[in-house]
């Protein structure tokens, strides 16, 4: 059943479209993929030049709600997981892509856009793992 | 320097991108990930638009030996579909559907100020600092057998 209430296909498409045109952007300008896991994960293992980029990127990503409320008001978050809950959630999703070498925007947005048999493989995985895991915290376990 | 500043714009699209299709919400990624319950499928339409747009950069970026500034094209080459890639991805699905954060909306829910955010970002980046110790340890072990 589809939850028409919460359903917002038109800022859904149209914030998708800004991730692509980021995508772009820093694939045709640095020659580099918008993947965020590997953007982090790089910076314990990165060249002293390759340093100063990913910074740079990161910046623009946690400084990004400050610009989009000049225009628009901050849409409210609910985070719902308890403080321990986050800290295994935080540690699989570290330990995770980089072992997967990616996550949503690596694989799922650049690696998809790119028909890259490696990160479709990947999306499918890591999206059936979040299906499943949700599945058994809400239906079978009842947290 | 520009190379810098390009990113850094990169970076600052990448999470308007986020916060404007819902995805920096993890009620709402979770809605999406929660298919026996109320389903929401924005999360399926924020992917079509970011690959249908992406799509065409990448296209063109393939014709490319260097950047448009210049910058070495680093497009990936690994091809292998092994366990490294099937395990990683389950944990960091798992960790996905425990809290509903992947690593940019974390990074943009903690720019805005979340606390549980950067609890979140804090676990991950520990958790990307034992990927990196265990790799370095294994790499010093197969270094002494040779």
């Amino acid at each position: 059943m589809i939850a028409w209430n919460t359903f917002t296909p038109w800022s859904a498409l149209a914030g998708g479209a800004l991730i692509g045109l980021s995508a772009t952007l820093f694939v045709l300008l640095n020659g580099r993929i918008a993947g965020i896991s590997g953007l982090i994960g790089g910076l314990l293992t990165a060249a002293r030049g390759d340093l100063a980029w990913r910074i740079a990127f990161l910046i623009g990503l946690i400084g990004a709600p400050l610009a989009y409320a000049l225009f628009a008001a901050l849409p409210v978050l609910r985070i719902d997981a308890s403080y321990s809950a986050l800290c295994l959630a935080g540690l699989l999703v570290g330990i995770g892509t980089r072992y997967g070498a990616g996550c949503t925007s690596g694989h799922g947005v650049c690696g998809l856009a790119r028909l890259s048999p490696r990160s479709l493989v990947a999306t499918l995985t890591f999206m059936g793992a979040g299906f499943s895991t949700v599945f058994f915290i809400r239906h079978i376990a009842g947290l | 320097m520009i190379t810098v500043f390009a990113a850094w714009l990169a970076g600052l699209i990448f999470g308007l991108g986020l916060i404007l299709s819902g995805m920096a919400d993890p009620a709402k990624v979770l809605g999406f990930l929660d298919l026996g319950g109320a389903w929401d499928p924005s999360l399926a339409f924020v992917m079509a638009g970011a690959i249908a747009v992406a799509g065409f950069g990448f296209r063109l970026a393939r014709t490319r030996t260097a950047s448009f500034l210049g910058a070495a094209m680093k497009l990936p080459i690994a091809r292998e579909i092994d366990l490294r890639l099937v395990g990683g991805s389950v944990l960091f699905g798992i960790g996905w559907g425990v809290a509903g954060f992947c690593p940019g909306p974390g990074l943009v829910a903690a720019g805005m100020g979340e606390i549980k955010a950067w609890v979140f970002v804090g676990a991950m980046l520990v958790g990307m600092g034992v990927f990196a110790w265990i790799e370095r340890q294994r790499a010093r072990r197969m270094g002494s057998h040779h």
